[in-house]
């Protein structure tokens, strides 16, 4: 196991929010570098509570309100960043990023590489994203293939509390700038793309059970989530959890690959896992055309093409904004993954 | 093609704001908001302390600080009174700033860069700003502030290698002309994307405030800019945070072939929209050396005390096109640059420092002559390094560097798909 957890850590049962929080709290307690701020992130905690009672605990100056202006706010990490302070800022919903998309690909992402290392942006960027929560058109979209299409950046997305921690810890002491999406569907619980299905919690899972102290999880190496035989399916997020679903329902002994960072990306593990099955299937919400999912397609084509028995297969959300009443029949759920893992599979 | 006449004449309701000044036409400034020059009531303007109240500054947003007459001599309030030492010093930066400008612009007509920007008329705006502030204040220029860097003596051959992107140059050619960068000099890296660097000055001012440091942090922006979300951005978080930073509009009339008027609307002066975030704000005359040193220090000390950020207009006038790559005679008017009624900084110097009786038009010569020898000089060393239409000398494995601090797998293949 390449995870660097610290000697016998103190484990605590823990919720994603939870988790997130604890990453932050270790990080401001160690480092007096480490600053958060962002829309309602101060006194209130943040509208999600992923920053409750930083500011008690840390001070008015350390975990503070911002205004709204998503560019502002990232356009001030950026300068904070560049004087050597680590900034954590959030950015309220993904679906509200756009307004700071400028800073984020033409400043930090290249701040280090055109003053060729003289200033950088060691700055982290964390943003809600994802549907399930009736969010529609405005709170549920999922932009990452936005930025896994810059260099100069890092995109992270978690599915579970252990994972969250551990890499937001690794995202603020990295010194690049680090984009990390948390899919907010799985906040209180890990969720089976099944709306009918009763609410999970994070409490007894094992996922939940979380080091209270200093622990990083390395980028670039993706979690096997489930291992498998007979056909790898690639995922991250929620979609990581329906897969699970899926794959339970279906009965087929598949390996799902939790790709936790999209870019760096860990192709060894990919081509690995699919030279193995020889069918490779992708599961993302966001939608379909040059979504990450297409990424992914021309990098197994090209690493695993004489062991592909079946072409490659992705079910993605639909080519259309969130939409708000069908939420269901937007979202790739239960039975649509289902019905691909079982084409799929056949010979 | 056939040429067809066209009529520019609007027949809706729409506004439309036009410069008076288009090609062809007789110079004319009445539609700026300019006093008086000739009587000296400018001089007047107060000069509060630093800690003022900042709607305060009203009249000073609306209004024009100046020190130098059009004649020559210091008046007023503002007036930083310099020894004559010092004024000589600003005078040499300003002419070296403008003999490397003409330099390098001849040696992009010469094809051996690919491009420049020259900041003809407004060299007073970046040599006083740096000589008024601490040598470690980081300021956060946009790309005609390179007075700035040349005045905190960063070294001419370095300047001009990054101009050619050459072997010598400090950033490997990884960004275009005139987009340096030296933490060294405390000079932010320019990156060409309007206004975006204003939130930064600020979230760098922030960061000294938290610290508890006494930095300041010194922004710059054309005006055109001044209509970018950055801007506002970048006022309304120092003004929330009170920050330490001095935001600056250089306000040189022309964005590319727009007249400032596309980006000031209906706006009194830019300075003016400053005080609507409750910044201390000021419009001064651009092309007077002793005004922007006395406003930079007067926005320095106001920062550096605790009263936040402070807004300034420097009004002036961008004598040459917007890049190697423009023509401004297609857009205004001939005679415009000669005409503009607030003369030239380096002349204005000039004729300060030989009515005080500190220099006279033999020296000045020299001094000119001197300079533009050491650039010549300088310029022949950096050429040895190559130029971009020659050979650069660049290894083209250092364009996978510093995308990230670590090369990260990826980048590494394509490396070696590109065969090195």
């Amino acid at each position: 196991m390449s995870d660097q957890v610290s000697q016998k850590p103190k484990m605590k049962q823990m919720n994603m929010i939870q988790a997130i929080n604890s990453a932050l709290d270790v990080k401001m307690s160690q480092d007096p570098d480490v600053l958060v701020f962002g829309e309602d992130v101060g006194f209130f905690g943040g509208v999600f509570r992923c920053t409750a009672g930083l500011q008690e605990k840390h001070g008015l100056h350390r975990c503070f309100d911002a205004p709204i202006s998503e560019g502002g706010i990232v356009g001030t990490a950026v300068g904070m960043g560049a004087f050597g302070l680590r900034p954590v800022v959030e950015i309220q919903f993904a679906d509200y990023i756009y307004p700071a998309f400028d800073q984020i690909c033409s400043e930090a992402a290249r701040l280090r590489y055109r003053s060729n290392g003289d200033f950088t942006a060691p700055i982290t960027i964390r943003s809600p994203m994802g549907g399930g929560i009736h969010g529609g058109t405005s709170h549920s979209q999922s932009p990452e293939a936005l930025f896994t299409h810059i260099a100069g950046i890092k995109t992270i997305i978690p599915s579970n509390p252990y994972d969250a921690k551990g890499l937001l810890i690794k995202a603020i002491e990295d010194n690049d700038p680090v984009v990390f999406f948390e899919p907010k569907r799985l906040y209180n619980g890990p969720f089976d793309g099944d709306p009918h299905s009763p609410a999970k919690n994070w409490g007894g899972h094992e996922l939940g059970l979380v080091p209270e102290g200093h622990y990083t999880i390395d980028f670039e190496k993706a979690r096997i989530h489930r291992a498998g035989n007979d056909l790898t399916i690639l995922c991250y997020g929620t979609m990581v959890w329906v897969a699970e679903a899926a794959v339970e329902a279906t009965g087929v002994d598949a390996e799902i690959i939790d790709l936790r960072s999209l870019s760096p990306l860990d192709l060894d593990a990919i081509v690995k896992s699919v030279t193995k099955t020889g069918r490779c299937l992708i599961l993302h919400e966001a939608t379909r055309t040059s979504g990450f999912g297409a990424e992914l397609i021309a990098e197994v084509q090209e690493h695993c093409f004489y062991a592909l028995e079946k072409p490659i297969m992705r079910v993605t959300g639909w080519d259309t904004p969130y939409p708000h009443a069908l939420e269901w029949e937007y979202f790739p759920g239960l039975e649509r993954c289902s019905r691909a893992i079982t084409r799929i599979m056949e010979d | 093609m056939v040429a067809h006449k066209t009529s520019r004449k609007n027949i809706s309701n729409l506004h439309v704001p036009e410069p008076l000044n288009r090609p062809g036409a007789t110079p004319d400034f009445s539609d700026l908001h300019m006093p008086d020059l000739v009587s000296d009531k400018t001089h007047t303007l107060p000069r509060p302390i630093p800690l003022v109240d900042a709607f305060e500054t009203e009249q000073l947003a609306s209004g024009l600080v100046r020190v130098l007459t059009l004649d020559g001599r210091a008046k007023g309030p503002w007036d930083p009174k310099l020894d004559a030492d010092t004024l000589r010093l600003g005078l040499r930066n300003m002419m070296l700033t403008r003999s490397v400008d003409k330099r390098m612009f001849i040696i992009q007509r010469q094809g051996k860069a690919s491009f420049y920007m020259k900041s003809l008329g407004e060299e007073a705006i970046a040599v006083a700003s740096a000589m008024a502030l601490k040598d470690d204040d980081m300021v956060f220029p946009s790309y005609r502030q390179q007075g700035l860097l040349l005045t905190r003596g960063y070294p001419l051959r370095d300047l001009m290698c990054q101009v050619l992107s050459n072997s010598g140059d400090k950033l490997e050619g990884k960004a275009i002309p005139i987009c340096y960068s030296s933490r060294e000099k405390a000079f932010y890296s320019i990156g060409a994307s309007l206004g975006t660097q204003m939130s930064h000055a600020v979230g760098w001012a922030m960061a000294c405030a938290y610290k508890g440091t006494d930095g300041v942090s010194c922004a710059f922006t054309g005006e055109g800019a001044t209509a970018e979300g950055d801007f506002h951005y970048a006022l309304t978080f120092s003004s929330t945070y009170r920050a330490p930073a001095i935001i600056n509009i250089v306000n040189n009339q022309w964005a590319i072939s727009s007249f400032q008027g596309i980006a000031a609307g209906a706006s009194k002066t830019f300075a003016y929209r400053g005080l609507g975030f409750g910044l201390a704000s000021l419009r001064i005359d651009g092309n007077d050396f002793l005004a922007v040193y006395a406003a930079i220090k007067w926005a320095a000390e106001r920062a550096r005390t605790g009263g936040g950020a402070t807004v300034i207009e420097h009004f002036t006038y961008r004598k040459e096109g917007h890049s190697t790559s423009d023509d401004p005679s297609k857009y205004r008017a001939k005679d415009e640059p000669n005409a503009w009624p607030l003369g030239d900084p380096v002349d204005r110097l000039k004729r300060h420092l030989i009515l005080m009786g500190e220099w006279d038009d033999e020296r000045h010569e020299a001094l000119e002559k001197e300079l533009d020898a050491y650039v010549l000089k300088t310029y022949k060393e950096a050429e040895s390094f190559g130029t971009l239409t020659t050979q650069t000398g660049i290894n083209p494995a250092t364009m996978f560097e510093k995308v990230y601090e670590d090369m990260p797998e990826h980048l590494r293949r394509q490396r070696q798909e590109l065969g090195i």
